[in-house]
């Protein structure tokens, strides 16, 4: 059997990146959460406000360490598996990504220190300083990332001479016209994520009767949120798939799996997208609706897969119920929203077993979400790298061979399920742990330990300290 | 024309001293990785950890800047070694991928502290071999057609990378443990003090070994350090020099010096590579020139960098600040 280097990269490169996602996702709500409680104890001087925060900061320093350690595997996939690509585009991506370490990177490893363990050694300013560092360093990250992103979406700025990118115009590179959309719709989802684990996690306090008024508080705030942040994801979505659809129409049809190109398209809630055959089997629609969601208008017309030949058509199956997955959790988060405003009359939100069940696996929906949603615009970018451009092909690297591909990945899968299954059963202890222990007196002796992030969480990894 | 070469020249300045500060910073740190299982007790392992915790974690993002930095100034650099270190870039991050969670993990286990040690240390050593080896890569050169890589996956393991390879981690080790016995006392002290020389032999052994084969696989190299006898000798001159101050203060038992010199071994044979191969970046066929990104994108991130990288630095400098104290056998105080 030959054993193809591209399928076995691209796979490569979804499981990393995908796996490394998660936290970023995670950290950057999370650091603007815990930036929030501190700025609310630093004004109201409510000691419970700070008791929140030293509970999720220690979930927080977890999170962000693997972030790290995924990541730095994340700067180097581009040279090893893809370096015609990089080759080709380091006129650009070298800069972006250069100037997302000089910005961000180092910004959050210095006020991380202190953040975690300056407490004592800084005044309290200083300390909610350290904290808004670290939150402004993870959307300064994003800017650099999204924009990289966004230039391989829907690239402008540059001018191709003898196969290397040139920039002919940075403003035009750096902001494209998908990264406005993707930049909001990733901020949100990144709050969204925060909003959903507090309120997943407190809910699971309040129902074990632990730290009542402090996880009442928190739970109550995330509600907050959750009731504005849904709604407005879908607002920015919506505007994100119009502007997809004036730039990248065949991934639009292959989001709403629509093969000709017609007017008054139904929208589709279920089907099996056949590419081989070139049609849906099992179609359930509304119709009309897609036409008028896309064009405003019930007979606008809607791009078809079939505009291009089926080489150019991405994979429509995955790319179909990936963004079907996506709007339905961003359906569902609304609707939690709204359970937990009329439930809030008369405390129902906090004593609600069913409603508080309920948040507590809605605080995965978020990351499914989000890995959905990636899904939608990487695959559904296929076959291109560079959007109508360069194609995944000859971004490859050429000297790769199957069999090195295949054992990288093979190695990757195995390093990482070893180290982050260590990890997740670490952040479950914290969890665990809840806000009693992360407040409680230090008992082990590396707590004194500076500048690490794992140490600010002060459990025994195998539970027996 | 004249501008753009300017550039190059300081982008090639401004890289080198990137990864000179890379190595010196993260040496140390993987220095005690390699050194871990061979330390007295675990006490002393705990002591060896607390010593480096503090700056491990800032130390690898200068290896990322390393990366993306290269991609900036020199694509063609990224864009052949990556993949023609394939197999060893990838040990060398999950050597650093096990190394980094362990620093974490090893204090909260309890039943299973023995992996962490071992996934410490393994982690390091290989890390530390895997950057060996690219450095010998480097001296060999590589195969390419056009701007494109075009060897084998395994063609940078040779007898020569793995001799290089274990030459740093003898180096990492050396700089480890002269770093010990300025961060701690007692037993750990003396103990690094005992492992100095040997380490600094081990060292030295291949180095010989570097600079007896390199002129020979290299007319170039051979040419420019026999052709005419220049100032460039004053480089392995200094390097033994270095080497003789480790050995003396070890044997004085001042504690500051024989780190201070490790470093000067490092930086002067780093230099004395660096002559040898000079303008060539990706040898045997491309100069710094060559490799170069455009003039542009040079510039645009010089400009940043002039202004970011003094501010990076101040408040790195801040933090630590915060954080100073001396390692005694419990930790930071
Ligand atoms: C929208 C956000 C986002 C996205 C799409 C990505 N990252 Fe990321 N990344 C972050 C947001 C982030 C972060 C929040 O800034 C992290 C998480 C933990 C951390 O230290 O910073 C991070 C960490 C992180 C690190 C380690 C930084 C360090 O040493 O401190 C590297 C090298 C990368 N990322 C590189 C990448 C690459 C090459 C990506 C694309 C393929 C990527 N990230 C996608
Ligand atoms: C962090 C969130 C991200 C996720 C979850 C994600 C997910 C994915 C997935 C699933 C693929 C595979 C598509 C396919 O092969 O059909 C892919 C491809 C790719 N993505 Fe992303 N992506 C993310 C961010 C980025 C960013 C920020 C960049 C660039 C700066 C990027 C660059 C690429 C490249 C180069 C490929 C082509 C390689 C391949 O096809 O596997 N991705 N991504
Ligand atoms: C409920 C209504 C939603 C709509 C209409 C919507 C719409 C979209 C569209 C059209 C895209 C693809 C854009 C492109 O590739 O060009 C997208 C991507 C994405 N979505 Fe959503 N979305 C919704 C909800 C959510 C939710 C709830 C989350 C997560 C909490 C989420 C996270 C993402 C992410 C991470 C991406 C990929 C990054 C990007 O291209 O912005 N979305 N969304």
């Amino acid at each position: 059997m030959e054993l193809d280097p591209l399928i076995l990269s691209r796979i490569q490169f979804a499981f990393v990146v995908c796996f490394h996602a998660i936290f970023p996702v995670f950290t950057i709500g999370l650091a603007s959460t815990i930036a929030g409680f501190e700025t609310l104890h630093y004004k109201t001087g409510n000691p419970v406000w700070q008791k929140l925060s030293k509970f999720w900061i220690q979930v927080f320093a977890v999170v962000f360490g693997i972030g790290v350690v995924s990541g730095i595997v994340m700067s180097f996939q581009f040279g090893t598996n893809w370096s015609n690509f990089s080759y080709a585009t380091a006129n650009f991506l070298g800069p972006v990504l250069s100037y997302e370490v000089v910005t961000a990177f180092f910004l959050e490893a210095a006020f991380l220190g202190v953040l975690l363990f300056g407490r004592d050694k800084v005044p309290q300013g200083v300390h909610l300083f350290a904290a808004i560092m670290v939150a402004t360093g993870t959307f300064i990250s994003s800017f650099w990332i999204l924009a990289a992103n966004s230039l391989m979406q829907t690239p402008q700025g540059l001018e191709l001479i003898n196969g290397m990118y040139f920039v002919t115009s940075w403003a035009d590179s750096l902001f494209t016209p998908s990264f406005g959309y993707r930049f909001a719709h990733m901020a949100l989802a990144s709050f969204l994520t925060a909003a959903l684990v507090v309120a997943g996690v407190s809910a699971w306090f309040v129902l074990q009767k632990r730290e009542l008024e402090a996880n009442k508080k928190a739970l109550s705030v995330a509600l907050w949120f959750l009731l504005f942040l849904a709604p407005a994801q879908t607002v920015v979505g919506d505007f994100h798939g119009l502007n997809t659809l004036e730039h990248q129409p065949i991934k639009v049809a292959a989001m709403e799996g629509n093969w000709e190109r017609d007017t008054n398209v139904p929208l589709l809630l279920f089907a099996i997208p056949d590419k081989e055959s070139q049609t849906n089997h099992f179609e359930i629609g509304i119709p009309g609706l897609a036409s008028y969601v896309l064009t405003h208008d019930w007979n606008g017309e809607v791009p078809g897969l079939k505009d291009v030949p089926v080489e150019e058509q991405p994979p429509v199956f995955i790319v179909f119920w990936s963004f079907r997955i996506m709007v339905g959790l961003g359906l569902l988060m609304i609707g939690f929203g709204i359970w937990g405003l009329i439930l809030r009359r008369n405390g129902g939100y906090y004593q609600n077993k069913t409603f508080l069940n309920g948040l507590r696996l809605m605080s995965l929906s978020p990351f499914v979400a989000v890995l959905a949603g990636w899904v939608v615009t990487e695959v559904g970018r296929a076959p291109w790298l560079i959007y109508g451009q360069m194609t995944h092909a000859q971004g490859l690297t050429p000297s790769l061979s199957g069999g090195m591909a295949l054992f990288t990945l093979i190695g990757y899968v195995l390093v990482y399920s070893a180290v982050f299954s260590a990890g997740v059963y670490y952040l479950l202890q914290v969890f665990k742990g809840g806000i009693e222990k992360a407040n409680a007196p230090h008992e082990l002796e590396e707590v004194e330990r500076p500048m690490r992030p794992f140490s600010a969480a002060h459990v025994a990894i195998d539970g027996e300290a | 024309m004249e501008a753009t070469f300017d550039l190059t020249v300081i982008w090639a300045g401004i890289i080198g001293f990137g990864l000179m500060m890379y190595v010196l910073m993260d040496g140390f740190d993987l220095g005690q990785g390699i050194l871990f299982m061979f330390a007295p007790n675990e006490a002393a392992r705990d002591q060896m950890m607390n010593s480096v915790a503090p700056v491990w974690d800032g130390n690898e993002t200068w290896l990322v800047l390393g990366g993306a930095g290269l991609l900036a100034a020199f694509p063609l650099v990224y864009s052949v070694f990556l993949p023609a270190l394939y197999i060893g870039v990838f040990l060398l991050l999950a050597g650093l991928i096990f190394r980094g969670v362990a620093f974490e993990f090893r204090f909260k286990a309890k039943t299973s502290k023995y992996l962490w040690n071992w996934s410490f240390a393994a982690g390091s050593t290989i890390a530390a071999f895997a950057q060996g080896a690219v450095v010998g890569a480097y001296i060999q050169g590589f195969e390419t057609e056009g701007f494109v890589y075009s060897g084998g996956p395994l063609d940078w393991l040779t007898p020569f990378t793995v001799i290089t390879g274990l030459g740093m981690v003898a180096g990492y080790a050396l700089l480890g443990s002269t770093w010990l016995i300025m961060k701690t006392e007692g037993e750990v002290q003396e103990w690094a003090y005992k492992l100095t020389p040997p380490l600094l032999g081990a060292l030295l052994t291949v180095f010989a070994i570097v600079c007896v084969y390199t002129p020979f696989v290299d007319p170039y190299v051979q040419e420019r350090w026999f052709d005419n006898i220049s100032v460039i000798w004053v480089i392995p001159a200094l390097t033994l020099y270095c080497a003789y101050l480790v050995l003396r203060s070890v044997k004085k038992r001042q504690d500051g010096m024989p780190f201070v010199a490790s470093m000067g071994i490092f930086l002067f044979s780093y230099l004395g590579l660096l002559a040898s191969k000079l303008p060539y970046i990706v040898p045997p066929k491309f100069t710094i020139w060559d490799a170069a990104s455009s003039y542009n994108s040079q510039l645009f991130l010089l400009l940043g960098f002039l202004f970011v990288i003094p501010i990076v630095l101040g408040y790195t400098t801040w933090t630590y600040w915060i954080f100073r104290g001396k390692v005694k056998a419990t930790g930071y105080h």
